[in-house]
């Protein structure tokens, strides 16, 4: 990546729930936002994703480098947020398209940005790569 | 009362001839007169020796004199016959007895039907009828009427079409046409035999209704594989299944015997079938008495137990579950071997449930004793509310199978009442939460909770909350009792699920708001009766 992720990962049991972590540009004061795009490529928007059934058959499946929305700023600034974690694309937030401002006011609950489940083997190995809050904030203190 | 006629003799003679027993022989002749199967395997053998030394031209006919006991001497319409003639040497080799200890030895040395491979002939007798008794008895069930269930191997229907492709091939030459569907089933036969010994033995009636099965398995491991000539012929009969030990079922193989040419058949399987060197075997004789249900409505009082055992990697998370607390005084007392545990609805580990309690019923499997009084189920409910204080249970009583359906009808359709402690970031004032007593019937959408997400299907739920009443405690807690639409889910339409529950009480105050206490206060279905 060239821009550092920060990303902010709520569990529940195996599911994610990607959200903006505390030191994420657009948290910061000064920062408005512009507009919020699910259409990441030509072909691909992440306001397609159907899933069905218990095992979410016919999710978008992510990689680290999948893009999951990109977020521009009225200072001209654009920022894409990817997943950063393997898993099934369950949904994406179709709230913060129509109220972009709980994605700053309330990023951590009702302001996250996707729910991803990953494969029931990766789940242990994913959980134990993420840093906890207070290892996140050695990392900021440190940079 | 049935007989053997003219139109019989080629076909008494054939079968005799090639190695097949009494009782399959009057089988193929179609009789069909119950009693007549239950005389003994020496006076059979004598009256179609009898029937095949008549001559031919006087119209004769077999009676079997159906109003002696099977046991007595077979009266014969010509009195010129010598009856104490018992030398007849039949086709069968019989071997003489000469040390006669008991009359179950003389029908071991019989030789084996090539039939029925003994099925009718060894398994029919007083002996194997004990056997099966004994069993019943030294595994100590309650019961009223019972079913015995056998199970063949499937050669014998291998067998029988091969006796019968040639049976029928010499009646065609005698001009005389035979229809398969005439012959009496060997299954059918084998239960007219064996049913009123069984009865009579154990004491009790055979009901078409039934609860509790004796069930045998019998096998002829020597013949095992004279079916598999069918998969060659018949290739798609027998498709492998995961569960099943061999492909060849009786019913694949009924279902290719029904599928294969004659022609086919001669040639691949020896008409008439060869005499097996030995009777079939009994493998198991099983017992197993028809499920009991008990229902009862149950109370939970601890905020630390699950509805059912809480396993993951083989690790227990949490101390025993409503379902355990309930069910093991239960298997105790109906002796059962394994116990299905359901109920309208459940609740999460940290819920109470209060008021009359939840509906549940259980289902007993192959239990050992099934009578009980109503007092006896009042001293089983005593016991099951003295032995632990985090569940309590009323109302225990036996229901059909058919009553569970009213339980699970409520799951879905009936109201049920909570009283949530509520907790807001931001200070309330009586006057903030006054209004939410006047809202009724109002409409959420819930998207699946994002706590049960990675087990259910992504979906949008409508849910209806009925009513609401709250009670103001302080400036950041508050008591709220609703009534709700059956599967709504209340922790999320307090706190919201990060905005994916709609309408919820963040929403609605305009606050933060969380769950911190739930209580389920009424599930109201009105089953089982209250006593």
């Amino acid at each position: 990546f060239s821009q550092v992720q920060h990303n902010n990962y709520i569990l529940f049991c195996r599911i994610c729930v990607i959200t903006l972590a505390e030191a994420h540009p657009l948290l910061q004061s000064g920062k408005t936002i512009k507009s919020i795009n699910y259409q990441i490529s030509a072909n691909c928007s992440r306001l397609q994703n159907k899933v069905s059934g218990k095992s979410k058959r016919g999710a978008q499946f992510l990689t680290e480098l999948a893009p999951l929305c990109r977020i521009s700023s009225t200072d001209g600034e654009e920022y894409t947020i990817y997943s950063c974690i393997r898993g099934r694309l369950i949904e994406v937030n179709e709230n913060i398209l129509s109220n972009p401002t709980i994605l700053q006011e309330k990023p951590s609950t009702e302001g996250y940005i996707a729910v991803v489940l990953p494969k029931f083997e990766e789940s242990k190995s994913i959980t134990q790569g993420l840093l906890t809050q207070k290892e996140y904030e050695e990392v900021l203190l440190k940079r | 009362m049935s007989s053997l006629t003219e139109k019989d003799r080629p076909i008494v003679q054939l079968l005799l001839n090639t190695g097949t027993c009494p009782r399959c022989i009057l089988r193929f002749c179609s009789v069909g007169s119950q009693m007549l199967y239950r005389h003994s395997y020496k006076d059979l053998m004598k009256v179609l020796k009898e029937f095949l030394k008549n001559n031919q031209e006087k119209e004769d006919t077999v009676c079997f004199d159906a109003v002696d006991p099977p046991c007595k001497r077979i009266r014969l319409e010509h009195p010129e016959e010598g009856p104490e003639d018992l030398n007849h040497n039949g086709v069968l080799q019989q071997i003489p007895q000469v040390n006669d200890e008991n009359t179950a030895v003389e029908n071991l040395a019989v030789k084996a039907c090539n039939v029925c491979l003994g099925i009718l002939q060894e398994f029919c007798e007083a002996d194997f009828v004990k056997k099966v008794c004994q069993k019943v008895n030294s595994a100590d069930y309650q019961f009223t009427s019972f079913v015995f269930s056998v199970s063949l191997p499937p050669q014998l229907s291998v067998r029988e079409r091969a006796a019968w492709l040639v049976l029928k091939q010499e009646m065609r030459n005698l001009g005389i046409s035979l229809a398969k569907d005439d012959i009496v089933q060997l299954k059918e036969a084998y239960k007219w035999i064996i049913h009123p010994q069984l009865s009579e033995e154990l004491g009790v009636f055979f009901l078409k209704v039934f609860l509790f099965e004796v069930s045998v398995v019998f096998a002829h491991p020597e013949t095992d594989e004279e079916c598999h000539f069918l998969a060659t012929a018949c290739p798609d009969c027998f498709k492998p299944a995961k569960n099943k030990q061999s492909v060849f079922t009786r019913m694949a193989v009924i279902k290719a015997l029904e599928k294969i040419k004659e022609e086919d058949f001669i040639k691949h399987f020896p008409c008439p079938p060869s005499s097996p060197k030995n009777l079939c075997v009994a493998l198991e004789i099983q017992c197993n008495n028809g499920a009991v249900f008990v229902a009862g409505r149950y109370n939970k009082y601890s905020r630390n137990l699950p509805q059912t055992p809480w396993i993951i990697d083989g690790e227990r998370k949490l101390e025993s579950s409503v379902e355990e607390l309930i069910s093991e005084h239960l298997m105790a007392e109906f002796k059962a071997d394994s116990f299905n545990f359901s109920s309208s609805g459940r609740e999460d580990v940290d819920v109470r449930t209060l008021g009359n309690g939840r509906p549940f019923a259980i289902e007993l499997v192959n239990p050992r004793r099934i009578h009980f009084t109503a007092e006896e189920m009042k001293r089983l409910q005593q016991t099951i509310n003295t032995s632990s204080d985090k569940i309590q249970v009323r109302d225990l009583q036996l229901v059909t199978r058919e009553a569970i359906g009213r339980m699970k009808e409520g799951e879905e359709e009936k109201t049920k009442t909570y009283s949530a402690l509520i907790w807001t970031d931001k200070a309330i004032q009586k006057e903030d939460i006054a209004f939410l007593d006047d809202i009724k019937e109002l409409k959420l959408d819930q998207k699946t909770p994002l706590r049960v997400l990675h087990r259910r299907p992504l979906a949008v739920r409508c849910r209806i909350i009925h009513t609401m009443r709250s009670e103001y405690i302080d400036e950041h807690h508050f008591r709220l009792h609703l009534k709700t639409q059956a599967g709504t889910y209340i922790k999320e339409f307090v706190h919201g699920d990060f905005g994916r529950t709609k309408p919820n009480i963040g929403s609605l105050l305009n606050r933060t708001a969380d769950i911190l206490e739930l209580d389920v206060e009424s599930v109201d279905v009105d089953w089982p009766p209250t006593l």
